[in-house]
């Protein structure tokens, strides 16, 4: 990166810890016995949770950064320190303007239709009722939900309540995107569409990060990478192609074939134009 | 430096740990400290919390969010009923039918009140309005939880929105109270009007509480438990079932509990609504030993409460509500507004 390059986020030596009520539960899980070993120190049924623990790093206008790391070794904590909705314990997360996170997990208003939500989000985002009057057709569009926008998103499916979700909160421009496997429950065409809004929001001089399990999803779309474990960074750069393979390996998987030249995946199929 | 830096941290993948890293270049931070560079290109912290003017701008600038978010939320609540809105108005004609039947039909009993029916309906919508109120922002934050995780705006919005929620059901309950009084044969009088101040003032109060609430309900999960007995409780101190002048509790404590703001807007909107609490109001006519100790001792005739002194001057009932209001809303608001950053940690 060049000296003369806008930041957009700087991380700084961040750490998160979650605070759990109700961990007490005994149930003689994994999950409930890392908690045991984490949370000793605190009492009674609160335990704490430490899952950033130091990360740095900074990214700058125009970059996509993908972020990959198992589950639990906080990609989704990261995201959200980002966007403001977690305070941290220590260090800092510095933006320039506003990050909008965009989850699979973040359900809006479940018992109301769609056509509310879509007003709701809009206005929530600081939208003019004129203006979320304005965008409604092209998000609804976006969304591709069709008859089903008049019905309550209880009754969407998956697919369909983060297709709209998704439409909701890119119709801003926001200055940093923050995605967090939005685009796995999508169908192929939508993939394809939300790449395509992903492309013009990072043209808009913004900065966009993604989360996703599907390593090729980071690859088509991410010039930097951040590999997280136990809420640390692995390592992190532009050479995306070497730190995934690396990542690859570290799990276990079978490793990409790979063009020796262009360094592309070789697919038996050919894979979706983007 | 930047090396060291990224693994300072306690417990750090040394070096990758397991990992194998070999002959993987890693990028470099700056060489300037980061929060010195964050400071040099103008970025801010991310959870930081707004000045507090610019955090009412902010939600000034919402408040279309929050009459959308009022009216979806008031037609979802309904949605899965089959009689859908029409439990807006029946609600509160059934809350009366219930204390008719108990206190009307089957009691008969009055505490030396003038129209006890009259009397007791209006306290229980009066204090129903702020009840209601206080349980259910006392839930907003858990509730709205997903909403606040994924879209950005002052948390603020989502306590007004349900206390908005409120005023329209207590609006409606107005109505149903309107044809109540009178037949209970009280007649319209322009003290009528009265009624509006005073649940203008009782809504900013609860603003301000409801704020409040929302931030203890928001982090001391225990609270919402809670939060039923302490209104039941404030429900018997504050004169809703019986005359609070006629407790046994000294004076002291007497002009404590008249002056508590629950007590006080029902005051005012009974004052409002009702001739026969006007009439019989402590101090509402000379001071007259006699007649005072008469309904002391009887508790009849029943508006011969009004020879008697008040405990507290009902005439500055007016300025006790102002005084909870602005009190309520200033502090609530305040206290909601220190822990902005903080809502979204659940």
């Amino acid at each position: 990166m060049a000296a003369a390059d806008k930041p957009m986020v700087i991380a700084d030596d961040l750490h998160i810890v979650y605070r759990v009520f109700g961990a007490g539960g005994d149930k003689g899980t994994a999950a409930t016995a890392l908690l045991r070993i984490m949370g000793r120190k605190t009492r009674g049924s609160i335990r704490e949770v430490h899952a950033i623990r130091g990360v740095s790093f900074v990214a700058y206008r125009g970059d996509a950064v993908g972020v990959i790391g198992r589950n639990g070794s906080g990609k989704t904590t990261l995201l959200r320190a980002i966007a403001g909705l977690l305070p941290p314990e220590q260090g800092n997360v510095y933006t320039d303007g506003e990050a909008a996170l965009l989850g699979v997990n973040a359900a809006l208003l479940d018992d109301l239709t769609g056509e509310r939500n879509v007003v709701l989000g809009c206005l929530a985002m600081g939208m003019s009722k004129a203006e979320t009057k304005e965008k409604f057709p092209s998000i609804v569009d976006f969304s591709g939900v069709g008859d089903f926008i008049d019905l309550p998103m209880k009754a969407y499916s998956s697919g369909m309540g983060s297709r709209l979700r998704f439409a909701i909160a890119a119709s801003k421009s926001q200055d940093i995107l923050l995605v967090d496997e939005a685009l796995a429950t999508g169908d192929a065409e939508f993939r394809v569409k939300s790449h395509a809004r992903i492309e013009e929001l990072r043209g808009d001089a913004g900065t966009v990060f993604l989360v996703a399990h599907n390593l090729e999803e980071v690859e088509q779309t991410c010039n930097r990478v951040i590999w997280m474990e136990r809420g640390q960074i692995v390592t992190q750069g532009e050479n995306v192609i070497e730190i995934i393979d690396r990542y690859i390996a570290a799990s276990g998987g079978t490793p990409v074939e790979r063009d020796p030249v262009t360094g592309k995946r070789i697919h038996a199929r050919v894979p979706a134009k983007t | 430096m930047s090396n060291d830096r990224r693994l300072s941290a306690p417990g750090s993948l040394q070096g990758g740990g397991e990992f194998d890293l070999s002959g993987l270049a890693t990028a470099e931070l700056p060489d300037t400290p980061l929060a010195e560079l964050a400071a040099q290109h103008g970025l801010r912290p991310s959870a930081e919390r707004p000045p507090v003017f610019q955090y009412m701008r902010h939600l000034w600038q919402r408040r279309h969010f929050i009459m959308a978010f009022a009216t979806a939320r008031n037609i979802a609540m309904y949605t899965e009923a089959r009689l859908g809105q029409v439990w807006q108005v029946l609600t509160p004609l059934l809350n009366a039918g219930v204390y008719f039947l108990i206190f009307g039909l089957l009691l008969h009993i009055n505490r030396g009140i003038p129209n006890y029916l009259g009397f007791l309906v209006t306290g229980v919508f009066v204090f129903n309005f702020t009840q209601r109120a206080f349980i259910s922002t006392s839930t907003v934050i858990t509730e709205s939880l997903p909403l606040i995780r994924a879209l950005r705006f002052p948390r603020a919005a989502l306590p007004l929105a349900y206390v908005m929620i409120e005023l329209q059901q207590m609006l409606l309950s107005m109505l149903v109270l309107a044809v109540i009084v009178l037949c209970t044969g009280e007649p319209i009088t322009w003290y009528w009007l009265l009624v509006i101040p005073a649940l203008l003032m009782q809504t900013i109060f609860n603003v301000g509480a409801g704020l409040a609430v929302a931030r203890l309900g928001s982090n001391v999960n225990d609270f919402s438990q809670l939060l039923p007995f302490l209104m039941r409780t404030w429900l018997y101190v504050s004169g809703v079932l019986f005359n609070i002048a006629t407790l046994d509790v000294g004076r002291k404590y007497i002009a404590l509990l008249q002056i508590n703001p629950a007590a006080i807007y029902i005051s005012l909107i009974r004052n409002a609504m009702l001739e026969t609490q006007r009439e019989s109001e402590p101090g509402a006519m000379p001071y007259n030993k006699v007649k005072c100790d008469t309904w002391q001792h009887l508790k009849k005739p029943l508006d011969w409460s009004a020879y008697c002194h008040p405990v507290t001057n009902p005439a500055h009932y007016w300025i006790y509500g102002i005084a909870w209001a602005v009190l309520a809303l200033v502090v609530g608001f305040y206290f909601f507004w220190r822990a902005e950053a903080k809502y979204g940690r659940g």
